[in-house]
């Protein structure tokens, strides 16, 4: 990485501090780093018993363009796109610098490698809808996530659901995407441009679940779409969604709901082939699957399928 | 200066000026005539910040209103983004910054304001950069020391070009080599809109050992200047531009 851990204030802010907001005159307590990028740092603090997120930098433009992100995201109405933006405010450090901050809704979640590590491969059909579904959200109200990747996911325990964390990359649609990872970036393989549409997004998806099975990344090397195929191809868990995904890679779908369709089949149909080996079923189990889940995606969860899943 | 334009200078090098003057004082030249001058130096494996006598890059960079960066080649194509897209913000806020001196005044910027009128002021800022056109005249060291990173930086500026031509505001590039095959400085390709025209003239091979930054860097200057005579001339009876400041 080129962005090195200078000894900033920011980025070792002991334990125990009060951060003093300037403008504001809230005070958070730290309690302990959650996290560290490109642009500032994160630490779990508390105000007045509350458990907190508080995102510090010295770039303040930076933090500026976050907050800004965070309260159109927060203006859109239905299911929640970000985590919840509580106070921005400036802090003078001990050392007479000034550093922009902000305080967020703290989420306590596992990063998803892990969980799927623990948990089985199971879970990777009911992820993924809830991620297109969150997408579907972001892309409706006019952005794109931008820099969607295995780190800026978190699973919220009981029942668990994905979250997207850090809007960092987030851009308005039709403009140049803000901040990307290369091994997720379009771009990168020449697979499309960096322009900021829901494809960009879809295009990450899939390199999410690749990513899961190859921890540690691969690189460029000749034609991308090739390359790209052969590894998706000897990955077993997403042997049902090939097809699917190599749709997403080439771009193929302009919006998350049409993803999310051959995604709800492609389920649909796993559960029919899991199920028939049943000789008999509970009449509970007997209603069709695709009615099933999109029920359950109706109310907002994908729990049922998940469950479905495991039978 | 024509409002609503950015122009640039991206020096990419791997060592110090060795021929024709110090190119520092050059770069506060092309500063004073609204060019802000960028400089990427790519490091050896074995060298660190501190080692490598780079530090005529930060020198350039800080006359030049710009952008330093010291980076090695496997980072070079992200690096290369930043630099450009962080100057162009840099440029912006300064005006703004200015603005605000005017109406606020004295000593007052960006930070002196509250959060949440900063937050509108981002969103301006960030518009103009988005909308605003930008020219990049990029400037490649091409002597003996950079014949192995040649290919890496011919893969970054593709990179740079992607990420530019995603935004909604025009683009226009132009390409020069230091030290160039007769003179000091040669032109690879010529102003276009994006970077396709570099494919074949694209250097493959480095040329002698000279360094002539400073001579390189005058007629990166020059060349802007021609390009915006020859421009004004063709759109002399034109409607001028919507100004965005």
């Amino acid at each position: 990485m080129m962005h090195k851990a200078k000894k900033n204030s920011y980025n070792a802010i002991p334990i125990g501090t009060r951060i003093r907001g300037k403008w504001h005159h809230h005070q958070y307590v730290v309690h302990k780093r959650l996290g560290m990028g490109a642009i500032g740092a994160v630490y779990l603090c508390s105000m007045n018993g509350r458990k907190v997120a508080l995102k510090v930098s010295e770039k303040n433009t930076s933090i500026t363009i976050e907050v800004n992100v965070l309260k159109a995201l927060q203006k859109v109405q239905g299911n929640q796109l970000g985590p919840s933006l509580y106070d921005v405010d400036d802090w003078v450090a001990k050392d007479g610098r000034t550093y922009s901050f902000y305080v967020m809704e703290y989420i306590k979640g596992e990063p998803l490698d892990r969980f799927i590590r623990r948990n089985g491969t199971n879970w990777i059909g009911p992820f993924l809808l809830q991620l297109l579904n969150d997408l579907e959200g972001l892309h409706l109200a006019g952005w794109v996530f931008g820099d969607l990747k295995i780190d800026n996911l978190l699973i919220y325990p009981k029942p668990p659901r994905v979250r997207l964390i850090d809007v960092g990359g987030t851009t308005q649609q039709g403009r140049a995407i803000k901040e990307y990872t290369e091994f997720y970036d379009r771009g990168y393989w020449q697979l499309g441009s960096r322009k900021a549409e829901p494809s960009y997004d879809l295009f990450a998806v899939v390199m999410i679940f690749i990513h899961l099975f190859y921890p540690n990344r691969f690189e460029k090397q000749g034609e991308s779409l090739p390359l790209l195929r052969r590894k998706l191809s000897a990955i077993r868990a997403l042997e049902p969604y090939q097809t699917c995904f190599d749709k997403a890679l080439r771009g193929v779908y302009k919006t998350s709901a049409e993803m999310k369709e051959d995604v709800i089949y492609i389920v649909a149909r796993q559960h029919q082939t899991r199920s028939s080996m049943h000789k008999t079923l509970p009449f509970w189990k007997r209603t069709t699957p695709v009615e099933y889940i999109s029920t359950s995606l109706i109310t907002g969860s994908a729990y049922g399928i998940a469950y479905l899943l495991t039978l | 200066m024509e409002k609503g334009t950015l122009r640039q200078i991206l020096l990419i090098t791997d060592g110090c000026s060795n021929r024709g003057g110090d190119p520092v004082p050059v770069a506060a030249l092309a500063y004073e005539q609204g060019i802000t001058v960028n400089v990427i130096g790519i490091m050896e494996q074995h060298e660190s910040e501190e080692t490598s006598g780079l530090q005529e890059v930060e020198n350039i960079a800080a006359s030049g209103g710009g952008i330093s960066q010291l980076v090695y080649p496997a980072s070079l194509s992200q690096t290369v983004q930043m630099v450009t897209k962080q100057a162009m913000t840099q440029t912006i806020q300064g005006f703004v910054n200015k603005e605000l001196e005017a109406i606020l005044g004295k000593e007052e910027s960006l930070e002196s304001v509250d959060p949440e009128k900063r937050g509108e002021i981002m969103e301006v800022v960030e518009d103009m950069g988005e909308t605003c056109k930008l020219e990049v005249l990029l400037l490649i060291d091409t002597s003996a020391s950079m014949y192995h990173k040649l290919a890496t930086v011919k893969e970054a500026l593709i990179d740079l070009s992607i990420s530019l031509n995603a935004r909604v505001g025009e683009n226009e590039f132009s390409m020069y080599q230091f030290p160039g095959k007769r003179s000091d400085i040669e032109s690879i390709m010529k102003w276009s809109p994006n970077l396709d025209g570099m494919y074949d003239t694209f250097p493959k091979l480095a040329s002698g050992g000279i360094t002539p930054t400073g001579p390189a860097l005058q007629e990166a200057i020059y060349q802007f200047g021609k390009q915006n005579l020859v421009r004004s001339m063709k759109r002399s009876d034109a409607q001028s531009e919507e100004e965005f400041l």
